[in-house]
């Protein structure tokens, strides 16, 4: 499996990196070359093994469905580069 | 008589415990030396004041008999990826810009509760992503360790700064976050102790995510006592990490007894790569005669999916680093670079906030998650895992410690490896393994390579032995006596 700059641009999208358009052939090959390395892996056979959902051996927790914590306005948007007090600001997004 | 901040932290506890040194003394010797040695740019921010007024706050409590234990008084540096109430955090990126965290990590929670002072946030790898600290947006870090050809060389990363410090006695000890080997690495081309613990240890929380599924805190520090007592002051089940473990903590110094005799040491064949050089096989085999004359039987094993670690964690981390780091959109915190939309926005802000390791790292793993490939790569990746898992688990069935080298070289030149990410990986071939099973280990200064620069040893045990890890990791240093020192500590202004 290879990557052609159209791929490179879709994950660009995905991952919500702009990437200029120069840069996409470059890019896809460096990401090609790890790709190709971590391809490898085909070697290895994992017939019925199944994959690693947890490295601790340990069933996860669960806590009580409460509200823990609340009224911090305050603390939630100190460090908000752009608000309008009490609110996170985006571009507008409905036309 | 020897420098404050030349100390070890059990050697500065004694004589803060005898009334021969104050905490003030001991930190501000610190501060001198940090300031005296910014050329090694081992720190993104230093906090003197918050330092000066916590050890006042150290030497009050000591004086009214209310001293907390073994970290009372002792400064430590902070790897600047913990967010620190009231202190700007970087994780060494653009994108945070600015961050001043409202909430304390619990790690760093849990230091400052047992009395320990912080004196700065030490520089890093962009949000811990690479092997010599040349990724971050403040600039690499120098290691202190110099030879005569006049090159400044890489501290190893991702925990540089944290490793520079401590090597440069800027600080007794330091704490670090490790990955694939990003605490071990660097203290072996550092020459100090650098012990990741059991996944699950110490809680992750408030720590910047990088890949949550082997992200672990751990100390930095200038011997295996000093690496037991930080941790014994870093661990604990903490509720707000549901992958941290519920149990006790065990009191880790005691468990240094300079007695391993009978202990059994593995040797993974495997470890031993084509093309490696002759001065890694020598320390490892050095390594492996320590061992022996202390008592310990050496024992050969097999870890049979080794070669495939390193390409399974370059699937497993940028798929984990693709999914934590899309929180940083430019809304809630940090850099913002405006567009016409909110997608642009995000854009903007992404390729502008992130250097060019982790928008590497974060297409990677967007692209090994995306429909049509997750099967062929993210499952087949946690499938090697598990296999990787249970070779260490039917090792751990014949050992009780498996030696390994902690690195394929000594510190290289800074400026090397840069055009070629894979040959960068190389360097954690030899601690990825244990990351992947979730296992303790750490890394011993073991000797000089061929070079005069600094080699560390590994060691590797069973999930939650830390216990047997210091007390091996002790019989090592003892062994090895390791007295080399570095060269640029600072000292000038």
């Amino acid at each position: 499996m290879s990557l052609d700059t159209d791929t490179v641009r879709k994950i660009a999208v995905l991952a919500r990196i702009k990437i200029e358009d120069k840069k996409l052939s470059p890019l896809a090959d460096e990401l090609n070359n790890i790709i190709g390395w971590v391809e490898q892996l085909s070697e290895v056979d994992t017939d019925g093994v199944a994959p690693m959902t947890s490295v601790a051996e340990m069933t996860m927790p669960s806590r009580e469905d409460v509200i823990t914590d609340g009224d911090c306005e305050d603390r939630v948007l100190a460090n908000a580069p752009d608000k309008v007090a009490p609110y996170f600001t985006v571009p507008k997004v409905v036309e | 008589m020897t420098n404050p901040n030349e100390l070890t932290i059990a050697k500065a506890r004694d004589a803060l415990v005898a009334g021969d040194l104050k905490s003030t003394e001991l930190t501000q010797s610190c501060l001198d030396a940090m300031s005296g040695a910014r050329n090694l740019n081992a720190f993104i921010t230093e906090t003197p004041e918050l330092a000066l007024e916590r050890a006042g706050q150290s030497d009050a409590r000591r004086a009214k008999g209310e001293s907390r234990g073994a970290l009372e008084g002792i400064p430590v540096a902070v790897k600047d990826l913990y967010c620190t109430e009231g202190v700007l955090t970087t994780a060494a990126s653009h994108i945070l810009d600015g961050f001043v965290p409202e909430y304390e990590s619990t790690v760093t929670e849990n230091l400052r509760n047992a009395g320990s002072v912080m004196t700065g946030k030490t520089n890093l790898d962009e949000f811990a992503m690479g092997s010599a600290n040349v990724t971050s947006h403040y600039g690499p870090v120098k290691n202190p360790w110099k030879l005569d050809d006049g090159k400044d060389r890489v501290p190893g990363g991702s925990s540089g700064g944290s490793a520079a410090a401590v090597a440069a006695n800027l600080s007794l000890a330091a704490i670090g976050t490790d990955t694939g080997g990003s605490i071990r690495q660097p203290a072996s081309f550092c020459g100090i102790v650098g012990m990741k613990p059991t996944y699950g240890r110490c809680s992750r929380w408030g720590t910047v995510a990088f890949a949550s599924s082997l992200d672990q805190a751990g100390p930095m520090t200038k011997t295996v006592r000093d690496a037991a007592i930080m941790l014994q002051g870093m661990a604990g089940h903490d509720k707000k990490d549901s992958t941290s473990a519920p149990m006790m903590v065990p009191d880790f110094e005691a468990a240094i007894t300079g007695d391993i005799r009978g202990m059994k040491i593995g040797i993974p064949k495997e470890y031993r790569i084509d093309g490696s050089p002759a001065e890694i096989d020598t320390i490892w085999q050095k390594g492996a005669d320590m061992f022996r004359d202390a008592g310990a039987e050496i024992v050969d094993i097999t870890l049979p999916h080794t070669k495939y670690a390193l390409p399974t964690y370059y699937i497993v981390a940028p798929a984990e680093a693709s999914s934590n780091l899309a929180r940083y959109d430019g809304v809630r915190y940090g850099l913002r670079v405006d567009g016409d939309s909110l997608d642009e926005m995000y854009e903007n802000t992404r390729a502008e906030g992130f250097g060019d390791e982790v928008k590497r790292r974060v297409l990677i793993g967007a692209y090994v998650l995306s429909a049509g490939y997750y099967d062929a790569y993210y499952v087949k990746a946690q499938q090697v895992r598990s296999r990787i898992a249970e070779d260490f688990k039917k090792a751990f069935e014949q050992v009780d410690c498996i030696l390994t080298p902690t690195a394929p070289s000594t510190a290289f030149a800074i400026g090397e490896k840069m055009d070629d990410p894979i040959a960068m990986y190389m360097n954690d071939v030899f601690t990825v393994p244990a990351s992947m099973a979730g296992l303790p280990c750490i890394s011993v200064p073991g000797g000089l390579g061929d070079d005069g620069l600094p080699l560390g040893l590994h060691l590797i045990t069973k999930p939650f032995d830390e216990e047997t890890l210091f007390r091996a990791g002790d019989v090592l240093e003892t062994q090895a006596d390791f007295t080399a020192k570095p060269t640029d500590v600072g000292g000038g202004e």
